[in-house]
């Protein structure tokens, strides 16, 4: 038999029907829904006079939109409440389960997928959100979808997708003290660009890969699509088994030990062949920094933002542009820039283990006073967590509070916005220009660089303080 | 959503050669809170287009009334970013049927055509070729052959690729969701 990737071993058990010349008819095991690119789904079905045909197979959270203060009280914000409250019918109308504002569960859909066990190998899943690609780290073919799409699995529980290409890229030896997964996935973005891995499904590999915790491994598929992937997978091991096992949807007694034995089987084959192949070595990783609009534009945070000599011609005018709304120039070091706003959540790096690397490192000092830090959970799982361990006492005695969960400043759908022309160094996925609000600035970095840069009020190598 | 049967287009052509422009500046974040479809046409471009007080900002090719048309000419990477669809309805509510770069994000070019917006990528040589041609004469015309996925202005042509199936869907103007529910026993089968 012909060796196969993790990734077509996944694929090809779901492939209902190969259409001729076209897509794949491919069937989802697992569909997450959020208010932002759901509304027009359920219209559009209840247009066409179809039910959602598998509800089981799908769970909603509103997180977009969604305030990060006051959350026992209506949301103020008229447009998000009628977003919010939309999801909440739509799903009570089609028996979809749904973890509303307050419930327990509640969270950013990729924080909440996997802490309830609902992620798993093997799986195919999708959800109207370009991070879904974080639900890779189990081993699950995962991806972003558009809201026509979202209509398409409420109808069918399917989607017509062309079989991506396949690419592998390995990162061996070991992460350098102080950088974490983040850097890892800031170095490779940096490396192909933003649009480099456009048109494959990554697989990621190597010693580096592998050694780290299922939340390291949830931000480096996260990020996968900033180089334009469709997902980003890692094959399942111990360290996966370990954590998903006895969460509330896991699966249990004898189909636990079944489904073991698969999932053991989800790694490439030997002798399995990619479309393209990268390898890194992890001892080239520093801590990372964006300096542009977008995410490919990142360094290392010692390094200086590239020479205009150093860029192509025909990427030349975007370049100055991008540099010009961030009021930096070329070849010089932004080390020591200063930076108003810190920004610690997302689904990128709103994990336990991400706040517990940002109040490690500021355990023992202050805030700078000049600094405006939003430190918000991914979930109200995450918030427990945080409070349980005492976490939330180390941030406060340092000066920051602790939100509640949602997807916050990442996209500034709710009221935590940067204003026009502030710096904000932030955990999230997109320094695009006005993401975090009009006319912001974002610099990409790890929780500990954004800890580093929380304290001093500029942009601070994080090792100095470690 | 049913689509518009597409053939045949010949239009001027509005040109974007920005690089890596992102669905965040397409249809920014704070224009998501809609639940309906429609209007997101106004705020195509918003950042781009209007300054903070709402004023048409001049320098913007689409508050310049020397370009228009129904075709839109973008940069290499157009549509990375968000998965969000609200990005191919900005385009296709402000009237554009066609988008020409020499690479497209995949969701993006996916939501494009389940919203009968064609996406057509071209060499960059080609591209390049194009914008000077639009340059040169903004109401240079550029014809689109969806049957014979051929592009063409003055002597120049170009062979453009498109999935048969997709292509199929769109000369017909019949979508995926109709497919699909054709095949619900064949689902039901798979599912066991």
């Amino acid at each position: 038999m012909k060796a196969k990737t993790l990734f077509d071993k996944v694929w090809d058990a779901h492939v209902v029907e190969h259409v001729e010349g076209g897509p794949n008819i491919l069937y989802i095991d697992k569909h997450l829904i959020h208010e932002v690119t759901s509304p027009q789904a359920f219209s559009g079905l209840n247009a066409r006079g179809l039910n959602v045909f598998r509800p089981e197979r799908t769970i909603a959270t509103p997180d977009h939109n969604v305030p990060t203060v006051n959350q026992h009280l209506p949301i103020v914000d008229m447009e998000s409440r009628s977003q919010v409250e939309t999801l909440k019918a739509n799903c009570e109308k089609n028996g979809i389960e749904m973890y509303g504002l307050n419930h327990p569960n509640n969270g950013i859909v990729h924080v909440v997928g996997p802490e309830l066990g609902h992620t798993q190998p093997g799986m195919t899943l999708v959800c109207g959100d370009s991070h879904t690609s974080t639900h890779g780290a189990f081993g699950a073919v995962a991806f972003g979808i558009g809201t026509s799409e979202v209509e398409m699995v409420f109808a069918t529980q399917c989607i017509m997708q062309s079989k991506p290409k396949k690419m592998r890229i390995t990162v061996d030896g070991e992460l350098a003290k102080g950088v974490s997964a983040k850097d890892l996935t800031l170095y490779v973005i940096a490396q192909l660009g933003t649009g480099g891995a456009t048109g494959y499904f990554v697989e990621y590999a190597g010693s580096a890969v592998r050694s780290l915790s299922m939340e390291g491994r949830m931000t480096v598929c996260n990020m996968s699509i900033e180089m334009g992937a469709r997902g980003g997978m890692i094959a399942p091991d111990e360290t996966t088994f370990e954590y998903i096992k006895g969460r509330a949807y896991a699966p249990k007694g004898d189909e636990w030990d079944e489904k073991l034995t698969y999932w053991k089987t989800l790694k490439s084959d030997e002798g399995a062949e990619f479309d393209m192949e990268y390898t890194y070595r992890a001892e080239d990783i520093e801590p990372m920094i964006t300096y542009g609009t977008n995410p490919g534009m990142g360094m290392g945070i010692t390094a200086c933002v590239p020479a205009q000599a150093d860029i192509q011609a025909s990427e030349l005018p975007s370049f100055k542009k991008s540099l010009a709304y961030m009021e930096y120039e070329f070849g010089r070091k932004i080390l020591g820039k200063k930076v108003d706003y810190v920004f610690v959540g997302s689904c990128t790096n709103g994990r336990i283990e991400d706040l517990r690397a940002f109040a490690s490192l500021v355990a023992g000092h202050k805030k700078a006073d000049s600094i405006t830090a939003w430190i918000v959970p991914g979930s109200k799982k995450v918030e427990k967590q945080a409070m349980e361990e005492g976490l939330v006492e180390i941030l406060e005695e340092a000066g920051f509070e602790l939100r509640q969960p949602g997807c916050s400043a990442c996209l500034a759908m709710n009221e935590d916005k940067v204003p026009a022309g502030k710096y904000c160094v932030s955990t999230s996925n997109r320094n695009f220009e006005g993401r975090q609000g009009p006319g912001a600035r974002t610099l990409l970095a790890s929780p500990l660089t954004a800890a580093a840069a929380a304290i001093t009020g500029v942009i601070t190598d994080p090792r100095e303080f470690l | 959503m049913s689509v518009d049967k597409f053939t045949y287009l010949e239009s001027s052509c509005v040109p974007l050669p920005n690089e890596n422009v992102d669905t965040d500046q397409i249809i920014p974040a704070r224009f998501l809170k809609a639940t309906s479809r429609e209007g997101f046409g106004e705020n195509l471009f918003r950042d781009w287009r209007f300054s903070s007080s709402g004023e048409p900002i001049k320098d913007f090719v689409l508050n310049q009334s020397e370009y228009s048309g129904q075709i839109l000419l973008a940069g290499k990477n157009f549509g990375s970013g968000s998965s969000r669809e609200h990005a191919a309805w900005a385009i296709a509510d402000y009237g554009f049927k066609v988008v020409i770069s020499s690479f497209f994000a995949d969701i993006f070019r996916n939501n494009a055509l389940n919203n009968g917006v064609l996406p057509i990528q071209v060499s960059a040589e080609f591209l390049r070729k194009l914008f000077k041609a639009i340059e040169k004469d903004h109401s240079q015309k550029v014809g689109v052959d969806l049957e014979k996925q051929e592009l063409r202005y003055n002597d120049e042509a170009f062979q453009f690729e498109i999935n048969p199936y997709k292509k199929d869907c769109l000369l017909n103007g019949f979508d995926d969701i109709d497919y699909l529910i054709d095949k619900k026993a064949k689902i039901q089968d798979f599912e066991g």
